[in-house]
Parts: structure tokens; sequence; C-alpha cells
């Protein structure tokens, strides 16, 4: 969460809303900003933090874990069309990788933007392909692992 | 610091499910709640949500409002937790 909000500006360059959810209060939510986030980022977390009593909205989106009776880490992105491109769901004890959100999230704005698309690991400035006939059979020639 | 006005208990929508067939809507209300139907190149489920916003206090945030925009949605275990 912390680390999100680190890098808040990066996603705000690229037009990401970012929200948080968890199955606790609003009220819970602020004390935490104030007593421990606002000291582990300058000026806490930028963005809302939403409060999902019951795991109401975790349970449609299959990350409500019903035996702990709280949303494990799982992160969605959503695109401008308002479809799901991505999601990852991690159980509670590993922490998530910013980078790897940043790289997807450029990753399908260039797809969306160019209509090419990106091979495994590619990262932004490198070159992305364009399907069609002609690529068939051909991706050796201009993508190798 | 925005004043921050709010009472105890305010009802949020949660999920919000596309409308069933009106003869099974109502039987069915409560399990179709209970189903996921998050999928990847599905429509994004609809919520609202009551939330803090740093600075601007609580509000109800609706995800579809939203819509034109891209979004990332993060939940976690919960406040005060270690990772």
């Amino acid at each position: 969460m912390a680390a999100v909000a680190a890098r808040y500006n990066d996603y705000k360059a690229l037009g990401v809303e970012i929200f948080a959810v968890s199955v606790d209060s609003r009220f819970v939510h602020m004390m935490w900003q104030e007593q421990e986030l606002s000291k582990m980022v300058a000026g806490g977390v930028p963005f809302p933090m939403l409060s999902d009593a019951g795991g109401r909205v975790g349970t449609v989106y299959g990350v409500y874990d019903e035996a702990a009776g709280v949303n494990i880490r799982g992160r969605f992105i959503i695109d401008p069309d308002f479809k799901i491109k991505a999601m990852e769901v991690l159980t509670a004890d590993v922490g998530r990788n910013p980078d790897e959100l940043m790289r997807q999230i450029k990753a399908f704005q260039h797809v969306r933007a160019t209509g090419e698309v990106t091979p495994s690991g590619w990262q932004p400035g490198q070159p992305a392909l364009k399907p069609g006939p002609s690529l068939v059979g051909k991706v050796w020639q201009v993508w190798k692992p | 610091m925005v004043e921050l006005k709010d009472s105890c208990v305010k009802p949020v929508r949660g999920p919000i499910m596309p409308a069933a067939s009106p003869s099974s809507a109502a039987a069915t209300a409560i399990q179709e709640v209970s189903k996921v139907t998050a999928r990847v190149g599905q429509d994004a489920p609809d919520f609202e949500l009551s939330s803090f916003v740093a600075g601007k206090g609580f509000q109800p945030i609706k995800l579809s409002e939203y819509k034109g925009k891209w979004i990332v949605l993060c939940f976690y275990p919960g406040d005060f937790t270690f990772v």
C-alpha cells in the first residue's frame, strides 16, 4: 500500500485512479492513515481507501477469505471501457511488486494506443509486435526471450 | 484538516449486480451476491462503498463513475497489518 502510495505521481501521470479496499471501516482507515501510513510516506496514502464491510465486494471479485473474514491481496487493472484487463491474487504473507503493476499498465496502454501486442517481459521503449499474417512463424526474427 | 462529518452507520449499496430476470430476482438476490463474477476480459463488477480520502474525509465511491479512466483496484487483508 505504502509502496504504491510512494509512486502515486507516476500512476497519476499515466491517468490511473487507484482504490484500496479492505474490510476495515472508514474510521479505521482514517486512523491507520494518521497513525502509521503518513509516517511511512509523506502525506500518507493519497488515494481513496474503501470499506468493504463483510467482504461483499471482495466475494464478487473472488478475493474474500471466508475463514479469515478478510479480503486477500487481489489487484485488478480495469481499462477505460470498464473491462478487467489483469488480475493478480496472492495470499496475505507476500507483498506485491509495484514495478510489475506499472509495467503491465504501460503495456496495456501501449496495446490500446497502437494495436500492437507486447511480448513476454516487454518494457516501455522496447519493440512490440504487430499481429497479422506476415508475422506468423516469423516471431523468432523479431523477438527472442 | 477538513472537518469530517459522518454518522455511525451509513448504508452503501455494496456490489451492484446486473438485473436478474424479474421472476427470480427476489428469490436469488442473496445467492447472486455470493457469486464470483470478476473475469479477465469481462466488465468489472460495479459497486458502491464508503471510503476515507486523505484531505477530503468520508465519501461514498461508486466504481462505474470512473468509467473512461484506467483503474487499479487493490484489495488487502487489513489496516495495521505488516506487509
